[in-house]
Protein backbone atom coordinates (compact mmCIF):
# COMPACT_ATOMS: atom_id res chain seq x y z
CA UNK A 1 0.00 0.00 0.00
CA UNK A 2 1.15 3.41 -0.89
CA UNK A 3 2.26 5.86 1.95
CA UNK A 4 1.34 9.53 1.98
CA UNK A 5 4.89 10.75 0.99
CA UNK A 6 5.09 8.07 -1.46
CA UNK A 7 5.28 8.99 -4.91
CA UNK A 8 1.50 8.18 -6.37
CA UNK A 9 1.35 6.20 -8.68
CA UNK A 10 -1.88 5.12 -10.55
CA UNK A 11 -0.47 2.27 -12.49
CA UNK A 12 0.90 0.83 -9.19
CA UNK A 13 -2.55 1.57 -7.33
CA UNK A 14 -4.55 -0.39 -10.05
CA UNK A 15 -3.15 -3.61 -8.94
CA UNK A 16 -5.22 -3.35 -5.68
CA UNK A 17 -8.44 -3.20 -7.52
CA UNK A 18 -8.70 -6.52 -9.09
CA UNK A 19 -11.88 -5.54 -10.95
CA UNK A 20 -9.78 -3.52 -13.43
CA UNK A 21 -7.49 -6.45 -14.15
CA UNK A 22 -10.69 -7.76 -16.18
CA UNK A 23 -10.27 -8.22 -19.91
CA UNK A 24 -13.59 -8.89 -21.89
CA UNK A 25 -13.40 -10.21 -25.22
CA UNK A 26 -9.00 -10.13 -24.68
CA UNK A 27 -9.11 -6.38 -24.21
CA UNK A 28 -8.44 -4.62 -20.58
CA UNK A 29 -11.50 -3.02 -19.35
CA UNK A 30 -11.48 0.86 -19.27
CA UNK A 31 -13.20 1.80 -16.10
CA UNK A 32 -14.29 5.82 -16.47
CA UNK A 33 -17.67 5.64 -14.15
CA UNK A 34 -16.36 6.41 -11.15
CA UNK A 35 -18.78 9.51 -10.56
CA UNK A 36 -21.66 7.26 -10.70
CA UNK A 37 -19.80 4.43 -8.73
CA UNK A 38 -16.25 3.20 -7.63
CA UNK A 39 -14.66 0.11 -8.24
CA UNK A 40 -13.77 -1.79 -5.07
CA UNK A 41 -9.81 -2.47 -3.59
CA UNK A 42 -8.77 -5.59 -2.32
CA UNK A 43 -8.69 -4.69 1.42
CA UNK A 44 -12.51 -3.81 0.97
CA UNK A 45 -13.98 -7.20 -0.53
CA UNK A 46 -10.99 -9.13 1.76
CA UNK A 47 -12.24 -7.24 4.87
CA UNK A 48 -15.72 -7.87 4.25
CA UNK A 49 -15.62 -11.28 3.17
CA UNK A 50 -13.57 -11.99 6.63
CA UNK A 51 -16.07 -10.41 8.79
CA UNK A 52 -18.28 -12.11 7.26
CA UNK A 53 -16.57 -15.29 7.66
CA UNK A 54 -15.33 -14.69 11.02
CA UNK A 55 -17.07 -12.10 12.95
CA UNK A 56 -20.48 -11.60 11.86
CA UNK A 57 -23.23 -11.11 14.22
CA UNK A 58 -25.86 -8.47 15.25
CA UNK A 59 -24.98 -5.16 16.31
CA UNK A 60 -25.84 -3.63 19.27
CA UNK A 61 -28.13 -5.84 20.71
CA UNK A 62 -27.01 -9.23 22.45
CA UNK A 63 -24.40 -9.55 24.78
CA UNK A 64 -22.26 -13.01 23.76
CA UNK A 65 -18.97 -12.04 22.80
CA UNK A 66 -19.22 -12.55 19.11
CA UNK A 67 -22.00 -10.05 19.07
CA UNK A 68 -20.08 -7.59 21.61
CA UNK A 69 -16.90 -8.00 18.34
CA UNK A 70 -18.97 -7.62 15.64
CA UNK A 71 -20.74 -4.16 17.01
CA UNK A 72 -16.73 -2.85 18.15
CA UNK A 73 -15.55 -3.07 14.61
CA UNK A 74 -19.36 -2.10 13.22
CA UNK A 75 -18.14 0.77 16.07
CA UNK A 76 -14.47 1.59 14.52
CA UNK A 77 -16.00 2.00 10.81
CA UNK A 78 -17.81 4.55 12.26
CA UNK A 79 -14.81 6.06 13.64
CA UNK A 80 -12.63 6.43 11.20
CA UNK A 81 -15.82 7.39 9.03
CA UNK A 82 -16.01 10.50 11.54
CA UNK A 83 -11.66 11.08 11.54
CA UNK A 84 -11.66 10.88 7.65
CA UNK A 85 -14.17 14.08 7.25
CA UNK A 86 -12.66 15.52 10.57
CA UNK A 87 -15.86 15.35 12.72
CA UNK A 88 -16.21 16.92 16.00
CA UNK A 89 -17.10 13.28 16.85
CA UNK A 90 -18.57 9.84 15.81
CA UNK A 91 -22.31 10.90 17.13
CA UNK A 92 -22.06 12.58 14.12
CA UNK A 93 -22.39 9.92 11.91
CA UNK A 94 -25.83 8.40 10.75
CA UNK A 95 -25.28 5.50 8.35
CA UNK A 96 -28.16 5.27 6.00
CA UNK A 97 -28.76 3.54 2.64
CA UNK A 98 -27.05 5.92 0.28
CA UNK A 99 -26.76 9.71 0.07
CA UNK A 100 -30.50 10.09 -1.48
CA UNK A 101 -31.66 8.82 2.03
CA UNK A 102 -29.79 10.80 4.03
CA UNK A 103 -31.08 14.25 1.94
CA UNK A 104 -34.96 12.65 2.46
CA UNK A 105 -33.88 12.12 6.16
CA UNK A 106 -33.30 16.09 6.65
CA UNK A 107 -36.24 17.20 4.62
CA UNK A 108 -38.33 14.52 6.52
CA UNK A 109 -37.05 15.61 9.81
CA UNK A 110 -35.57 18.46 10.09
CA UNK A 111 -37.83 20.29 6.72
CA UNK A 112 -40.96 19.04 8.41
CA UNK A 113 -40.39 20.58 12.18
CA UNK A 114 -38.81 24.09 10.73
CA UNK A 115 -40.38 24.71 7.04
CA UNK A 116 -43.70 25.84 6.45
CA UNK A 117 -45.55 27.83 3.90
CA UNK A 118 -43.86 30.35 2.14
CA UNK A 119 -40.02 29.89 4.08
CA UNK A 120 -37.40 29.57 0.90
CA UNK A 121 -34.86 26.91 0.25
CA UNK A 122 -32.31 28.19 -1.83
CA UNK A 123 -30.91 25.73 -4.29
CA UNK A 124 -28.66 25.39 -7.35
CA UNK A 125 -29.40 24.94 -11.00
CA UNK A 126 -26.23 21.96 -10.90
CA UNK A 127 -27.86 19.80 -8.55
CA UNK A 128 -28.71 16.13 -8.46
CA UNK A 129 -32.34 14.67 -8.75
CA UNK A 130 -31.07 13.50 -4.80
CA UNK A 131 -31.07 17.05 -3.28
CA UNK A 132 -34.09 18.75 -5.73
CA UNK A 133 -36.72 15.82 -5.41
CA UNK A 134 -37.03 16.11 -1.45
CA UNK A 135 -37.66 19.64 -1.63
CA UNK A 136 -39.57 19.02 -4.54
CA UNK A 137 -41.77 17.02 -2.54
CA UNK A 138 -41.84 19.12 0.86
CA UNK A 139 -42.65 22.05 -1.85
CA UNK A 140 -45.98 20.46 -2.88
CA UNK A 141 -47.07 19.36 1.16
CA UNK A 142 -45.97 22.51 2.55
CA UNK A 143 -45.90 24.86 -0.02
CA UNK A 144 -42.53 26.05 0.88
CA UNK A 145 -40.71 28.21 -1.65
CA UNK A 146 -37.51 27.00 -3.50
CA UNK A 147 -35.11 29.31 -5.36
CA UNK A 148 -31.91 28.64 -7.60
CA UNK A 149 -28.43 29.73 -8.18
CA UNK A 150 -27.60 30.19 -11.57
CA UNK A 151 -24.78 29.32 -13.26
CA UNK A 152 -22.35 31.71 -15.46
CA UNK A 153 -21.16 31.23 -18.84
CA UNK A 154 -18.38 29.13 -17.73
CA UNK A 155 -19.85 26.41 -15.58
CA UNK A 156 -19.56 28.36 -12.48
CA UNK A 157 -22.21 29.42 -10.15
CA UNK A 158 -22.76 32.83 -10.12
CA UNK A 159 -22.66 34.34 -7.21
CA UNK A 160 -23.09 37.88 -8.03
CA UNK A 161 -26.79 37.80 -6.28
CA UNK A 162 -25.85 35.38 -4.07
CA UNK A 163 -26.84 38.04 -1.46
CA UNK A 164 -30.17 39.09 -2.71
CA UNK A 165 -30.64 35.11 -3.36
CA UNK A 166 -30.13 34.47 -0.24
CA UNK A 167 -32.44 37.12 1.89
CA UNK A 168 -34.97 35.42 3.90
CA UNK A 169 -33.71 31.77 3.00
CA UNK A 170 -33.93 29.10 5.71
CA UNK A 171 -31.99 26.63 3.99
CA UNK A 172 -28.94 26.40 1.56
CA UNK A 173 -28.44 22.94 -0.15
CA UNK A 174 -26.18 22.71 -2.72
CA UNK A 175 -23.23 20.33 -4.14
CA UNK A 176 -19.60 20.53 -3.34
CA UNK A 177 -19.13 19.64 -6.96
CA UNK A 178 -21.02 18.82 -9.90
CA UNK A 179 -21.50 15.23 -10.96
CA UNK A 180 -22.49 16.52 -14.55
CA UNK A 181 -19.95 19.46 -15.07
CA UNK A 182 -17.33 18.69 -12.51
CA UNK A 183 -17.26 22.22 -11.16
CA UNK A 184 -15.92 22.42 -7.75
CA UNK A 185 -17.64 24.99 -5.84
CA UNK A 186 -16.12 27.00 -3.03
CA UNK A 187 -17.75 25.60 0.10
CA UNK A 188 -16.75 27.15 2.74
CA UNK A 189 -17.63 30.40 1.21
CA UNK A 190 -21.00 29.67 0.23
CA UNK A 191 -21.35 28.06 4.00
CA UNK A 192 -20.20 31.51 5.23
CA UNK A 193 -22.94 33.63 3.12
CA UNK A 194 -25.81 31.08 4.21
CA UNK A 195 -24.73 31.56 7.56
CA UNK A 196 -24.66 35.53 7.76
CA UNK A 197 -28.10 34.88 6.27
CA UNK A 198 -29.20 33.23 9.23
CA UNK A 199 -30.24 30.01 6.68
CA UNK A 200 -28.48 26.10 7.03
CA UNK A 201 -25.87 25.21 5.11
CA UNK A 202 -25.81 21.52 3.82
CA UNK A 203 -23.43 20.05 1.24
CA UNK A 204 -24.33 17.72 -0.81
CA UNK A 205 -20.76 15.63 -0.80
CA UNK A 206 -21.20 12.80 -2.86
CA UNK A 207 -18.74 13.80 -5.65
CA UNK A 208 -15.87 15.68 -3.54
CA UNK A 209 -15.25 13.10 -0.33
CA UNK A 210 -14.09 10.62 -2.67
CA UNK A 211 -11.94 12.74 -4.50
CA UNK A 212 -10.24 15.22 -1.80
CA UNK A 213 -9.92 15.79 1.74
CA UNK A 214 -12.49 16.33 3.53
CA UNK A 215 -13.33 18.74 7.07
CA UNK A 216 -16.67 19.57 7.55
CA UNK A 217 -15.40 21.81 10.65
CA UNK A 218 -13.06 23.87 8.22
CA UNK A 219 -16.07 24.43 5.82
CA UNK A 220 -18.65 25.45 8.67
CA UNK A 221 -21.16 23.15 7.08
CA UNK A 222 -24.40 22.41 9.11
CA UNK A 223 -24.95 18.94 7.13
CA UNK A 224 -22.95 16.83 4.94
CA UNK A 225 -24.10 13.58 3.01
CA UNK A 226 -22.05 11.33 0.99
CA UNK A 227 -22.43 7.77 -0.67
CA UNK A 228 -20.41 4.72 0.51
CA UNK A 229 -20.15 3.48 -3.13
CA UNK A 230 -18.56 6.01 -5.01
CA UNK A 231 -15.63 5.81 -2.66
CA UNK A 232 -14.74 2.57 -2.87
CA UNK A 233 -17.09 0.85 -0.29
CA UNK A 234 -19.52 -1.64 -0.94
CA UNK A 235 -23.23 -0.14 -2.43
CA UNK A 236 -26.50 -0.19 -0.02
CA UNK A 237 -24.67 2.33 2.55
CA UNK A 238 -24.58 6.42 2.63
CA UNK A 239 -23.48 8.73 5.59
CA UNK A 240 -25.25 11.57 7.01
CA UNK A 241 -23.08 14.16 8.66
CA UNK A 242 -25.02 17.03 11.14
CA UNK A 243 -23.92 19.29 13.51
CA UNK A 244 -24.69 17.15 16.71
CA UNK A 245 -26.82 20.11 18.40
CA UNK A 246 -28.84 20.70 15.26
CA UNK A 247 -29.34 16.50 15.15
CA UNK A 248 -30.04 16.26 18.85
CA UNK A 249 -33.41 19.01 18.33
CA UNK A 250 -34.39 17.10 15.25
CA UNK A 251 -37.49 14.70 15.45
CA UNK A 252 -36.79 11.03 14.39
CA UNK A 253 -37.57 9.69 11.07
CA UNK A 254 -38.01 6.34 10.38
CA UNK A 255 -39.25 4.82 13.55
CA UNK A 256 -38.67 1.24 14.91
CA UNK A 257 -35.74 -0.95 16.55
CA UNK A 258 -32.60 0.58 17.57
CA UNK A 259 -33.73 4.23 17.48
CA UNK A 260 -35.64 4.04 20.45
CA UNK A 261 -34.64 4.39 24.39
CA UNK A 262 -38.14 3.42 25.89
CA UNK A 263 -41.43 2.22 23.79
CA UNK A 264 -44.47 1.36 26.16
CA UNK A 265 -47.89 1.31 25.11
CA UNK A 266 -48.69 4.82 25.13
CA UNK A 267 -45.76 5.89 23.08
CA UNK A 268 -41.67 6.14 22.80
CA UNK A 269 -38.24 7.99 23.73
CA UNK A 270 -35.71 8.03 21.29
CA UNK A 271 -32.37 6.55 21.80
CA UNK A 272 -29.19 9.28 21.58
CA UNK A 273 -27.36 9.74 18.93
CA UNK A 274 -27.10 7.97 15.89
CA UNK A 275 -29.00 5.22 16.96
CA UNK A 276 -31.88 7.72 17.02
CA UNK A 277 -31.27 7.89 12.66
CA UNK A 278 -30.65 4.37 12.45
CA UNK A 279 -34.19 2.80 12.64
CA UNK A 280 -33.81 -1.06 11.94
CA UNK A 281 -30.90 -3.64 11.50
CA UNK A 282 -28.27 -1.22 9.44
CA UNK A 283 -25.79 -2.87 6.59
CA UNK A 284 -23.50 -4.40 9.03
CA UNK A 285 -21.16 -5.61 6.79
CA UNK A 286 -21.09 -3.09 4.52
CA UNK A 287 -20.24 -0.62 6.98
CA UNK A 288 -17.47 -2.54 8.08
CA UNK A 289 -16.55 -2.65 4.30
CA UNK A 290 -16.54 1.46 4.20
CA UNK A 291 -14.31 1.71 7.55
CA UNK A 292 -11.57 -0.40 5.23
CA UNK A 293 -12.41 1.77 2.33
CA UNK A 294 -11.45 5.09 4.53
CA UNK A 295 -8.43 3.61 5.93
CA UNK A 296 -7.18 2.89 2.66
CA UNK A 297 -8.20 6.08 0.86
CA UNK A 298 -6.01 7.76 3.46
CA UNK A 299 -3.49 5.46 3.42
CA UNK A 300 -3.15 6.21 -0.06
CA UNK A 301 -3.40 10.12 0.75
CA UNK A 302 -6.44 12.45 -0.49
CA UNK A 303 -4.28 15.40 -0.86
CA UNK A 304 -2.30 12.61 -3.50
CA UNK A 305 -5.62 11.48 -4.67
CA UNK A 306 -6.56 15.57 -5.86
CA UNK A 307 -3.27 16.25 -7.21
CA UNK A 308 -3.48 12.86 -9.41
CA UNK A 309 -7.11 14.55 -10.74
CA UNK A 310 -5.95 17.78 -11.30
CA UNK A 311 -3.23 16.54 -13.17
CA UNK A 312 -5.53 13.98 -15.09
CA UNK A 313 -7.77 16.67 -15.49
CA UNK A 314 -5.12 18.50 -17.02
CA UNK A 315 -4.03 15.86 -19.54
CA UNK A 316 -7.76 15.17 -20.32
CA UNK A 317 -8.27 18.61 -21.58
CA UNK A 318 -5.57 19.27 -23.32
CA UNK A 319 -5.11 15.36 -25.03
CA UNK A 320 -8.98 15.73 -26.16
CA UNK A 321 -8.97 19.31 -27.36
CA UNK A 322 -5.88 18.82 -29.31
CA UNK A 323 -7.54 15.68 -31.04
CA UNK A 324 -10.65 16.49 -32.05
CA UNK A 325 -10.33 20.78 -31.41
CA UNK A 326 -14.24 21.52 -32.23
CA UNK A 327 -15.78 18.19 -32.56
CA UNK A 328 -15.49 17.49 -29.05
CA UNK A 329 -17.85 20.34 -26.79
CA UNK A 330 -16.84 20.18 -22.92
CA UNK A 331 -19.15 20.89 -20.92
CA UNK A 332 -17.28 22.35 -17.35
CA UNK A 333 -14.27 24.19 -16.63
CA UNK A 334 -11.44 24.51 -18.32
CA UNK A 335 -9.22 25.33 -15.11
CA UNK A 336 -8.06 21.74 -13.83
CA UNK A 337 -7.69 23.57 -10.12
CA UNK A 338 -11.41 24.74 -10.69
CA UNK A 339 -12.74 20.89 -11.49
CA UNK A 340 -12.53 17.13 -10.53
CA UNK A 341 -11.45 14.65 -13.03
CA UNK A 342 -15.37 14.12 -14.93
CA UNK A 343 -16.05 15.69 -18.04
CA UNK A 344 -19.44 15.82 -19.71
CA UNK A 345 -19.25 15.75 -23.26
CA UNK A 346 -20.75 16.03 -26.40
CA UNK A 347 -18.94 14.43 -29.88
CA UNK A 348 -19.56 15.15 -33.41
CA UNK A 349 -23.31 15.48 -33.04
CA UNK A 350 -23.43 11.45 -32.22
CA UNK A 351 -26.40 10.70 -29.50
CA UNK A 352 -24.34 10.08 -26.25
CA UNK A 353 -26.11 6.35 -26.47
CA UNK A 354 -24.85 5.43 -29.56
CA UNK A 355 -21.48 7.04 -28.05
CA UNK A 356 -21.51 4.97 -25.35
CA UNK A 357 -22.49 1.73 -27.22
CA UNK A 358 -19.70 1.74 -29.58
CA UNK A 359 -17.21 2.58 -26.74
CA UNK A 360 -17.89 -0.60 -25.31
CA UNK A 361 -17.15 -2.55 -28.21
CA UNK A 362 -13.40 -1.24 -27.06
CA UNK A 363 -14.42 -1.82 -23.35
CA UNK A 364 -14.65 1.76 -22.62
CA UNK A 365 -17.29 2.32 -19.95
CA UNK A 366 -18.71 5.79 -19.50
CA UNK A 367 -21.92 6.97 -18.71
CA UNK A 368 -24.50 8.50 -21.39
CA UNK A 369 -27.51 10.08 -19.92
CA UNK A 370 -28.65 12.99 -17.96
CA UNK A 371 -27.08 12.16 -14.66
CA UNK A 372 -30.00 12.60 -12.71
CA UNK A 373 -29.86 16.22 -13.45
CA UNK A 374 -32.39 17.21 -15.67
CA UNK A 375 -32.84 20.18 -14.62
CA UNK A 376 -29.41 21.45 -15.28
CA UNK A 377 -28.92 19.34 -18.64
CA UNK A 378 -31.92 21.78 -19.57
CA UNK A 379 -29.89 24.62 -19.14
CA UNK A 380 -26.65 23.63 -21.05
CA UNK A 381 -29.13 22.86 -23.69
CA UNK A 382 -27.90 19.00 -23.92
CA UNK A 383 -31.18 16.25 -23.65
CA UNK A 384 -28.28 13.26 -22.76
CA UNK A 385 -24.49 13.89 -22.49
CA UNK A 386 -21.81 11.08 -22.42
CA UNK A 387 -19.43 11.55 -19.14
CA UNK A 388 -16.50 9.87 -18.21
CA UNK A 389 -14.68 10.28 -14.32
CA UNK A 390 -11.86 9.50 -13.55
CA UNK A 391 -10.14 8.28 -10.42
CA UNK A 392 -7.49 7.18 -8.04
CA UNK A 393 -6.95 4.24 -10.24
CA UNK A 394 -7.09 5.58 -13.96
CA UNK A 395 -4.11 6.54 -15.79
CA UNK A 396 -3.52 8.74 -18.95
CA UNK A 397 -3.39 5.62 -20.88
CA UNK A 398 -6.91 5.16 -19.95
CA UNK A 399 -7.88 8.77 -21.27
CA UNK A 400 -6.14 7.86 -24.80
CA UNK A 401 -8.05 4.65 -25.09
CA UNK A 402 -11.02 6.77 -24.54
CA UNK A 403 -10.37 9.05 -27.71
CA UNK A 404 -8.78 6.27 -29.37
CA UNK A 405 -12.40 4.47 -29.30
CA UNK A 406 -14.17 7.86 -30.27
CA UNK A 407 -12.47 7.70 -33.10
CA UNK A 408 -14.00 4.42 -33.83
CA UNK A 409 -17.15 6.08 -33.21
CA UNK A 410 -16.85 8.71 -36.13
CA UNK A 411 -16.40 5.65 -38.43
CA UNK A 412 -19.68 4.27 -37.97
CA UNK A 413 -21.99 7.34 -37.45
CA UNK B 1 -20.11 -8.97 -26.64
CA UNK B 2 -22.52 -9.05 -29.61
CA UNK B 3 -21.32 -7.46 -32.83
CA UNK B 4 -22.07 -3.70 -33.03
CA UNK B 5 -22.41 -4.14 -36.59
CA UNK B 6 -26.03 -6.03 -35.40
CA UNK B 7 -27.16 -3.10 -33.97
CA UNK B 8 -25.98 -0.24 -36.58
CA UNK B 9 -28.03 -2.07 -39.78
CA UNK B 10 -26.92 0.00 -43.13
CA UNK B 11 -31.19 1.20 -42.85
CA UNK B 12 -31.08 2.09 -39.77
CA UNK B 13 -28.15 4.79 -40.75
CA UNK B 14 -30.07 5.28 -43.27
CA UNK B 15 -33.14 6.29 -41.67
CA UNK B 16 -31.02 8.02 -38.72
CA UNK B 17 -29.19 10.38 -41.39
CA UNK B 18 -32.49 11.08 -43.16
CA UNK B 19 -35.52 10.64 -41.02
CA UNK B 20 -38.70 10.50 -43.24
CA UNK B 21 -41.95 12.21 -41.81
CA UNK B 22 -39.70 14.32 -39.60
CA UNK B 23 -41.68 17.90 -38.86
CA UNK B 24 -45.02 18.80 -36.84
CA UNK B 25 -48.84 18.10 -37.99
CA UNK B 26 -51.04 21.28 -36.89
CA UNK B 27 -54.45 20.88 -34.83
CA UNK B 28 -57.17 18.81 -35.40
CA UNK B 29 -54.33 16.25 -35.76
CA UNK B 30 -53.15 14.88 -32.39
CA UNK B 31 -49.93 14.90 -30.91
CA UNK B 32 -48.12 12.95 -28.19
CA UNK B 33 -44.91 13.36 -26.11
CA UNK B 34 -42.92 10.38 -24.91
CA UNK B 35 -40.07 9.99 -23.12
CA UNK B 36 -36.98 7.68 -21.83
CA UNK B 37 -36.49 8.52 -18.01
CA UNK B 38 -33.34 6.87 -18.25
CA UNK B 39 -31.43 8.56 -21.35
CA UNK B 40 -33.75 11.75 -21.41
CA UNK B 41 -34.64 11.11 -24.77
CA UNK B 42 -38.02 12.65 -25.86
CA UNK B 43 -40.16 12.08 -29.16
CA UNK B 44 -43.66 13.67 -30.40
CA UNK B 45 -45.80 12.12 -32.50
CA UNK B 46 -48.47 13.77 -34.43
CA UNK B 47 -51.17 11.95 -36.16
CA UNK B 48 -53.88 12.89 -38.49
CA UNK B 49 -56.85 9.67 -38.19
CA UNK B 50 -59.55 10.25 -40.35
CA UNK B 51 -62.86 7.17 -41.11
CA UNK B 52 -60.38 5.11 -39.40
CA UNK B 53 -57.39 5.69 -41.71
CA UNK B 54 -54.33 7.18 -40.52
CA UNK B 55 -53.43 10.03 -43.56
CA UNK B 56 -50.57 11.44 -42.10
CA UNK B 57 -48.18 11.19 -39.08
CA UNK B 58 -44.93 12.78 -38.29
CA UNK B 59 -42.45 13.04 -35.45
CA UNK B 60 -40.38 15.16 -33.93
CA UNK B 61 -37.97 15.09 -30.69
CA UNK B 62 -34.39 14.49 -29.74
CA UNK B 63 -32.73 10.75 -29.58
CA UNK B 64 -30.31 7.98 -30.39
CA UNK B 65 -29.78 6.55 -33.81
CA UNK B 66 -31.83 3.67 -32.77
CA UNK B 67 -34.84 5.78 -31.27
CA UNK B 68 -34.95 7.99 -34.60
CA UNK B 69 -34.39 5.70 -36.65
CA UNK B 70 -37.23 3.23 -35.40
CA UNK B 71 -39.50 5.93 -35.00
CA UNK B 72 -38.83 7.02 -38.89
CA UNK B 73 -39.46 3.81 -40.16
CA UNK B 74 -42.43 3.25 -38.00
CA UNK B 75 -44.13 6.27 -39.76
CA UNK B 76 -43.91 4.89 -43.26
CA UNK B 77 -45.19 1.66 -42.43
CA UNK B 78 -47.89 2.94 -40.76
CA UNK B 79 -49.05 5.53 -42.74
CA UNK B 80 -52.37 4.76 -45.16
CA UNK B 81 -53.20 1.51 -42.53
CA UNK B 82 -56.40 1.61 -40.53
CA UNK B 83 -56.26 2.02 -36.94
CA UNK B 84 -56.93 -1.72 -36.42
CA UNK B 85 -53.82 -2.58 -39.12
CA UNK B 86 -51.75 -0.56 -37.14
CA UNK B 87 -52.61 -2.25 -34.12
CA UNK B 88 -51.89 -5.22 -35.12
CA UNK B 89 -48.62 -4.04 -36.64
CA UNK B 90 -47.31 -2.61 -33.54
CA UNK B 91 -47.91 -5.83 -31.66
CA UNK B 92 -46.12 -7.44 -34.54
CA UNK B 93 -42.75 -5.42 -34.03
CA UNK B 94 -43.29 -5.27 -29.97
CA UNK B 95 -43.75 -8.94 -30.07
CA UNK B 96 -40.41 -9.14 -32.44
CA UNK B 97 -38.93 -7.01 -29.67
CA UNK B 98 -39.58 -9.47 -26.99
CA UNK B 99 -41.82 -7.19 -25.26
CA UNK B 100 -45.51 -8.81 -25.48
CA UNK B 101 -46.29 -12.03 -23.86
CA UNK B 102 -49.01 -14.21 -24.91
CA UNK B 103 -48.03 -15.04 -28.87
CA UNK B 104 -51.98 -15.86 -29.73
CA UNK B 105 -52.34 -12.00 -30.51
CA UNK B 106 -49.41 -11.76 -32.74
CA UNK B 107 -50.48 -11.99 -36.27
CA UNK B 108 -47.02 -13.63 -37.39
CA UNK B 109 -48.17 -13.13 -40.84
CA UNK B 110 -47.73 -9.56 -40.82
CA UNK B 111 -44.67 -7.98 -42.67
CA UNK B 112 -42.21 -6.31 -41.24
CA UNK B 113 -40.16 -5.41 -44.16
CA UNK B 114 -37.22 -2.91 -43.27
CA UNK B 115 -38.02 -3.09 -39.74
CA UNK B 116 -36.89 -6.39 -39.11
CA UNK B 117 -33.17 -5.02 -38.93
CA UNK B 118 -34.15 -3.80 -35.56
CA UNK B 119 -34.08 -6.91 -34.32
CA UNK B 120 -30.47 -7.17 -33.31
CA UNK B 121 -31.38 -4.29 -30.88
CA UNK B 122 -32.91 -7.40 -28.72
CA UNK B 123 -29.44 -8.37 -28.24
CA UNK B 124 -28.52 -5.22 -26.62
CA UNK B 125 -31.62 -5.48 -23.89
CA UNK B 126 -30.78 -1.86 -22.93
CA UNK B 127 -31.48 -0.21 -26.18
CA UNK B 128 -34.84 -1.92 -26.47
CA UNK B 129 -36.78 0.77 -24.61
CA UNK B 130 -34.72 3.29 -27.57
CA UNK B 131 -36.10 1.12 -30.11
CA UNK B 132 -40.07 1.36 -28.71
CA UNK B 133 -39.96 4.61 -27.81
CA UNK B 134 -42.12 5.85 -30.71
CA UNK B 135 -44.07 2.81 -30.89
CA UNK B 136 -45.34 3.43 -27.44
CA UNK B 137 -45.70 7.27 -28.10
CA UNK B 138 -47.73 5.96 -31.06
CA UNK B 139 -50.17 3.92 -29.31
CA UNK B 140 -50.75 6.92 -26.65
CA UNK B 141 -51.45 9.25 -29.60
CA UNK B 142 -54.36 6.42 -31.19
CA UNK B 143 -55.60 6.41 -28.12
CA UNK B 144 -56.07 9.68 -27.91
CA UNK B 145 -57.88 9.84 -31.60
CA UNK B 146 -60.14 7.58 -30.41
CA UNK B 147 -61.64 9.80 -27.81
C1 LIG C 1 -23.96 15.01 -6.57
C2 LIG C 1 -24.69 13.76 -6.21
N1 LIG C 1 -25.63 13.81 -5.25
C3 LIG C 1 -26.33 12.72 -4.89
C4 LIG C 1 -26.11 11.50 -5.48
C5 LIG C 1 -26.94 10.33 -5.05
O1 LIG C 1 -26.17 9.31 -4.56
P1 LIG C 1 -26.83 7.89 -4.28
O2 LIG C 1 -27.47 7.45 -5.56
O3 LIG C 1 -25.70 7.02 -3.87
O4 LIG C 1 -27.84 8.09 -3.20
C6 LIG C 1 -25.13 11.40 -6.47
C7 LIG C 1 -24.85 10.12 -7.13
O5 LIG C 1 -25.21 9.82 -8.23
C8 LIG C 1 -24.43 12.56 -6.85
O6 LIG C 1 -23.51 12.52 -7.83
Amino acid sequence: MVGTNTAFDSAVIRRDFPLLAKEIDGKPLVYLDSANTSQKPNIVIDTMAKFMRESYAPINRSAYTLAANATELFENARNAVAKFINSNNSREIIFTKNATEALNLIVNSWGRANLQRGDVVLLTHMEHHANIVPWQMLQQERGIELRWVPLTSDFQLDLSSLESLLTGVKVFSFTSMSNVLGTINPVEKLCAAAHAAGALAIVDACQSVPHAPTDVQAWGADFAMFSSHKMCGPSGLGVLWGREEILQAMPPYLGGGNMISEVRLDGFTCAELPAKFEAGTPAIAEVVGLGAAVEYLSSVGMANIRQHEIATSSYVLEMLTSRFGDDITIHGPRNPELRGATFSFAFRGIHPHDLSQVLDQSNVCVRAGHHCAKPLMKIIGANATARASFYLYNTTADADALADALDSASDIF
Amino acid sequence: MPGIEDLYREIILDHYRTPRNRGELPPPAVSCEGNNPLCGDDICIYLDVADGVVRDVKFSGQGCSISQSSTSMMTVAVKGKTVAEVQAFVRRFKHMMTLTEGDDEVDQSINLGDIEALQGVVKFPVRIKCATLGWNTLLEALKETQN
